[in-house]
């Protein structure tokens, strides 16, 4: 029963036994992990839709692969997948695999995502109104433009069953799925849950980003003095979640521990953050209150750092209040500027690349930095670096408000 | 486990700005008239239900927030107001507010003219329309009003995906998140919505409008109405339809008191009604069916059910009732709410069933 809920004494500790993830550095962990430390810079003239009338002219577009991995998926099922539905199953196969799951009953996916299946709904719209007589493949695009039905491919190509929530706190969700997925297994509901987000580049969120002139129309330079913009990118990235008891009861390989959630809402303006970064200040601390550790633990910052000049200072400030004298040498960097603002897919692609720093112990880089903006009086890495990493916060922000910060800690 | 109480509701519908005109409708059991809406490129008018404007413009819509705003945030403000109403007079037990908003289709009007106007030429695109298209935009506007929101879900879902929002409203509550919560469920109106209900279920009329339940600790806040279960979330699948999903979320939720009523989500199209039809074609209490009153309205129509349980189990007329919710693409969810004392609740109003067929 979703209510009453069962009472748990305790509250176990969740670890990640398996992680999936899709990026314009490719399809994979391996790829990915090589271009994240390297800081390799993944975008490219958008060739998906025309943007010969917008004001920006690249992205980090994904090369999908022409087949899809064997899956429970029919051929009728799979003819109509879209690309956001696509990456969302290569990252949950990846994932799968790696956990070593099986065939489960009531095991919770929970999915973040800011637009779904957009093309789709785009395709709709055109056609409706270009020739609104004739309904070829609208049906399915209406049915598939939906996430919870782009979700249930995802139960169908992994032979599962189980709830499906779908978040969709903009830039945050990502973050707020994989937080949501630790609070059903602290809360003693379930054991294990499968959680994170997607999201595909489309047309209507690019023109959106293009007219609000928040793309950068030079290069992505989170927290930079000289920076002008955020750049868009694609993918999705799928981790599964589960007690230690039962990690180790599989004798599963343990990626990483999450250690902490935390999410709360700005107010202050439906696009822009408190100029001070009093929410982000918050969650922080939470995040850090829940998983016991003082600035001082930190090894890494993985910040939400979108290359916008509002949303920088923002968070640079908030770190630097949260931090202390820390701050000074507490190694930050977003790899927003190697692969772009995946929206709906960000805070789980995040996630994927801090456990792959507390992995593999290395700083990821990002592609493109100069000189620090004056509010940052942290380090900001921008070149490949081996270092000991045990602790590793992530933050992510969305329009609207809500501010999320998730907190991995080394398994050794 | 504490025990969960519904301390408030709020209702916007085709009837009307609040539950009273909700609880009216549905007592007279008739549907509601319908009006004509163009649908571009076709010839003769869609048929729709819309909300009419409000007797008295809200004064929530000079909040510097809501000016922009479409009216699928309007419609939310005004239901978290009513459903809220009861809070406001004791603000002193209610600091933290958390919000959970569900959607299906979301602020689809500013949806469609932004990409309208991109498809037109992206550079003239206005920018004051996009992040109003942002599913999160609605609740951050909301809890931008109601200034005490500290925590703050989006969920998008098919309509059984309002009592998973209620479910987490509960599990925050029992984690001490936060002191009360607020589920919302609301839909606004645009041509292309009616034009792809057509697709799947042509005699149905699209409607909008949006409703809400204020979820606290029991002894909080006076309330009349407990949450007593709602069932697991019923996910369909290629090897499990959706019959059998109804079928399976019923049998979780029987077991109840007596002189019960049964609050469905018929809408008078077989075909969409089929699985849930069978489901409870054995169910021999009163039953409720705000669609066929109010017609298709997404997640609003999720949350009127929810609304019309939990105002018929206040204004004394049954112990129990319970809601099912058999969603287009996603699940079956059912819920029973309950009376928790002989008391009315101080937040509810009088009167009988109705239209309820005993």
């Amino acid at each position: 029963m979703l209510f009453p809920l069962p009472s748990s004494a305790t509250s176990p500790r969740v670890v990640i036994t398996g992680a999936g993830v899709v990026t314009a550095l490719g399809i994979g962990w391996k790829p990915n992990a090589e271009g994240f430390r390297a800081g390799r810079r993944a975008f490219r003239p958008v060739t998906l839709f025309d943007v010969s009338r917008q004001r920006t002219k690249i992205a980090a577009e994904v090369d999908l692969p022409t087949t899809l991995p064997p899956s429970g998926l029919n051929d009728r099922q799979i003819a109509r997948l879209d690309r956001a539905g696509m990456m969302l199953l290569l990252a949950a196969n990846e994932a799968w695999r790696q956990a070593g799951w099986e065939s489960a009953e009531n095991l919770p996916l929970v999915l973040g995502t800011t637009a779904g299946g957009m093309t789709l709904g785009e395709a709709y719209f055109r056609q409706a109104l270009q020739t609104p007589l004739r309904q070829r493949r609208q049906p399915t695009r209406a049915v598939y433009y939906q996430a919870q039905v782009q979700a249930r491919m995802a139960l169908d190509a992994l032979n599962f069953s189980g709830p499906i929530t779908i978040i969709s706190n903009a830039c945050a969700s990502g973050s707020n799925a994989i937080g949501h997925a630790w609070d059903l297994i602290r809360s003693g509901q379930v054991e294990c849950a499968f959680a994170g987000g997607y999201d595909a580049l489309s047309e209507m969120v690019f023109s959106g980003f293009d007219a609000l002139q928040a793309l950068s129309p030079t290069v992505c330079r989170p927290f930079d003095a000289k920076r002008d913009g955020l750049a868009l990118g694609e993918g999705a990235a799928m981790i599964t979640l589960e007690t230690l008891d039962r990690a180790r009861r599989r004798n599963a390989p343990i990626l990483g521990e999450l250690v902490a959630y935390s999410t709360s809402i700005d107010h202050h303006h439906l696009t822009q953050p408190h100029p001070q970064g009093d929410t982000t200040l918050n969650v922080m601390r939470q995040a850090c209150t829940t998983a016991g550790v003082a600035p001082a633990d930190v090894d890494y910052i993985n910040a939400h750092g979108t290359g916008t000049v509002l949303n920088d200072s923002s968070e640079a400030i908030a770190i630097g209040r949260w931090a202390g004298s820390r701050a000074t040498t507490l190694p930050v960097s977003s790899t927003k500027a190697d692969i772009g603002h995946l929206l709906g897919a960000t805070g789980a692609v995040e996630a994927v690349v801090c456990l792959m720093a507390l992995r593999e112990q290395w700083l990821p880089a990002q592609g493109a930095f100069e000189s620090p903006d004056p509010a940052c009086n942290f380090p900001i890495v921008n070149q490949p670096r081996d270092a000991r990493i045990n602790v590793a916060l992530s933050n992510s922000f969305g329009f609207g408000g809500v501010n999320a910060t998730l907190i991995f800690r080394r398994w050794t | 486990m504490s025990r969960i109480v519904v301390a408030g509701w709020g209702a916007v519908s085709p009837a009307g700005w609040n539950v009273a005109a909700l609880r009216e409708a549905l007592d007279k059991g008739e549907p509601l008239p319908t009006q004509p809406v163009e649908r571009p490129g076709w010839p003769k008018p869609l048929r729709a239900r819309l909300v009419p404007n409000p007797a008295v413009r809200p004064e929530f819509l000079a909040h510097p927030r809501l000016r922009r705003t479409s009216p699928v945030t309007h419609y939310a403000a005004a239901v978290a107001l009513e459903a809220t109403a009861g809070l406001r007079a004791s603000p002193e037990a209610i600091r933290r507010l958390g919000m959970i908003v569900c959607l299906q289709a979301g602020c689809v009007q500013y949806t469609c003219r932004f990409f309208d106007e991109t498809l037109k030429n992206p550079a003239t695109a206005s920018p004051l329309l996009f992040p109003e298209t942002v599913y999160a935009a609605l609740g951050s506007h909301v809890a931008a009003l109601l200034k005490n929101v500290t925590l703050v879900y989006s969920l998008v879902g098919d309509p059984a995906s309002f009592l998973q929002g209620v479910a987490l409203g509960a599990q925050w509550l029992e984690e001490k998140r936060a002191d009360a919560c607020l589920v919302i469920g609301a839909e606004e109106f645009n041509w292309i919505l009616a034009d792809a209900l057509r697709l799947f279920d042509r005699p149905a009329i699209l409607t909008c409008g949006a409703g809400a339940l204020c979820l606290c600790r029991e002894g909080e806040i006076a309330a009349g109405v407990e949450l007593a279960a709602i069932t697991d979330a019923h996910t369909y699948s290629e090897c499990r339809d959706r019959a059998e999903s109804a079928r399976n979320m019923r049998r979780q939720l029987d077991g109840g008191a007596s002189r019960e009523l049964l609050c469905d989500g018929l809408g008078g199209s077989p075909r969409a009604d089929e699985a849930e039809r069978a489901a409870w074609n054995d169910w021999s209490g009163a039953r409720v069916s705000p669609k066929r009153i109010l017609g298709e309205g997404l997640m609003a129509a999720a949350a009127w059910q929810c609304v019309a349980a939990c105002d018929a189990v206040a204004n004394g007329r049954f112990a129990a009732v319970d809601v099912s919710l058999v969603g287009s693409n996603q699940q079956a969810i059912g819920a029973r709410f309950v009376r928790t004392s002989p008391s009315i609740s101080h937040l509810s109003a009088g009167g009988d069933a109705g239209n309820i067929r005993a």
